[in-house]
């Protein structure tokens, strides 16, 4: 048996292909980590708290306990993704010794180092990282993201902010892709990304890892239009497991992600799910408290 | 000729483009009146079991299990898992398409850790680079033909219609299994 490479830039990059139109869910525990996948979950993250909690509870949120990662992963057979703290190295050291799937550097997490992210490109596991606009999934991306995820604003229910990260990638890079090569230079230096990533993406029309979306998604209907604005794939938080019906909910948000133009498929989805989470309005928020703007 | 590429869940994408480098007309299956229109039909890599609630859930499973029956089908990765008789870890309640007489097992080359690109063999002696990622191992390949070989595994099988691999060639645009696909295709059409 003859393995060329493993932990190849393509291989990493692969994995987050094949979640592709699905739905990964935040659990904090073996039991809702089943429901997730009963319900049709491609992945879930494993963490401790959701960020609902960590934002009522406030203090420093930190990587998980090793214990619930591997509680979790030996209790699902689907890939299992798992948050370290922004900059936080030897956080990342330690899931991927615990072998987790893909790994989170995250603003839900308090971050560990207010001025360098970590170095992605040394782990063989795969890295997902948050981007509130393209200079910054750029930037995540020169760091050896794999996958991107617009951040939203975690823990609310309130899908405002995922509309507005999601809607302000795609429109930068469809206004990069419009622009001549020769100005490709100076959107460079504003993107305050690397040239040759910029042309690459001017080129494409699309970024070169998948991007999903993340941060405020509560409801079937809230999925369905992340999907028609371009995701490629949601992230569901607080939204499935602070809901009155989890399963339900988790089974009913995958259904309208698959089918997300199809308004009869979400329209029935949404029936009969219980409450939603109660959510918290962005605009309440005051600024500190703003998650998304952790990572720069 | 058209083919069809299932596109619940999964890299659909990749392998519509992948046909299309081949000048095979590819379109998305989503609904199974999208079934009477193709040739052939592709069940791309993705989560099989996220899949498979899907075809359920949307009425696709009788439908792609009669399809199969007759028609030409190819899995990859999680394709495969679906094409297969048997599985080994399987999920609770999950439902298979089924056809391929083989005995797969999930996730047996491992996690991502353990995802690797590797060059494999097929039955021409012609060698591809592709990739496993969290890919199944096939099993029990005896009642079928070795397509493509990995060492001396069986990495791409067939079975009359029903052709399966571990792999994904359409991520490092390997062409051999799409080809050999694609001719049969065209020996059920003439």
């Amino acid at each position: 048996m003859s393995k060329n490479s493993e932990s190849t830039p393509l291989i990493k990059s692969g994995l987050a292909e094949m979640l592709k139109g699905g739905v990964i869910m935040d659990v904090v525990n073996a039991e809702q980590a089943i429901i997730a996948e009963q319900a049709g979950a491609v992945a879930v993250m494993a963490l401790e708290r959701v960020p609902a909690d960590i934002r009522a509870q406030g203090g420093v949120a930190r990587m998980s306990d090793p214990d619930l990662i591997d509680d979790i992963i030996a209790s699902v057979s689907i890939p299992v993704m798992a948050k370290a703290r922004i900059g936080h190295f030897v956080e990342a050291q330690i899931l991927q010794s615990l072998k987790v799937d893909y790994i989170d550097e995250s603003e839900v997490l308090s971050p560990a180092d207010y001025v360098n992210h970590i170095d992605k490109w040394g782990f063989e596991i795969p890295f997902v990282c948050g981007a509130t606009n393209l200079g910054e999934a750029l930037r995540r991306i020169t760091e050896g993201a794999s996958m991107i995820r617009s951040k939203g604003e975690a823990g609310t229910g309130d899908v405002s902010e995922a509309t507005k990260h999601i809607r302000t990638i795609l429109g930068e890079i469809r206004a990069l892709a419009a622009k001549s090569d020769d100005e490709l230079y100076v959107a460079a230096k504003e993107l305050q990304a690397p040239y040759a990533l910029v042309k690459k993406v001017a080129t494409d029309g699309k970024l070169p890892v998948v991007l999903f979306v993340a941060g405020g998604v509560a409801t079937p209907a809230d999925a369905a239009m992340m999907m028609q604005l371009g995701a490629d794939g949601v992230f569901v938080g607080s939204g499935i497991f602070k809901s009155g019906n989890p399963a339900a909910r988790a089974a009913a948000i995958v259904k309208a992600t698959t089918k997300y133009s199809d308004a009869d498929v979400v329209a029935a989805a949404s029936r009969g799910l219980g409450e939603a989470m109660v959510g918290i309005n962005v605009s309440d928020l005051p600024a500190p408290h703003k998650l998304s703007e952790r990572g720069w | 000729m058209l083919l069809g590429v299932l596109a619940l869940q999964g890299d659909s994408r990749e392998h519509i483009h992948l046909l299309e480098t081949l000048d095979v007309a590819a379109v998305a299956v989503r609904d199974a009146a999208d079934l009477s229109a193709i040739d052939g039909l592709v069940i791309p890599g993705g989560e099989s079991t996220t899949i498979s609630k899907l075809l359920e859930i949307f009425d696709l499973l009788d439908p792609i299990r009669s399809f199969a029956k007759t028609r030409p089908v190819l899995g990859t990765c999680a394709g495969l898992i679906l094409l297969s008789d048997e599985v080994e870890g399987l999920l609770q309640g999950q439902q298979l398409i089924g056809g391929l007489p083989i005995i797969s097992s999930r996730n047996a080359y491992g996690g991502q850790l353990n995802s690797f690109e590797a060059t494999v063999t097929f039955s021409s002696g012609e060698e591809e680079n592709v990739a496993f990622i969290r890919a199944p191992k096939i099993l029990d390949s005896d009642s079928t033909e070795v397509i493509a070989r990995l060492g001396d595994e069986a990495v791409a099988v067939r079975s009359n219609n029903l052709f399966g691999a571990s792999f994904h060639p359409e991520l490092t645009g390997g062409t051999h299994l799409h080809k050999l696909f694609i001719e049969f295709v065209k020996e059920t059409k003439s």
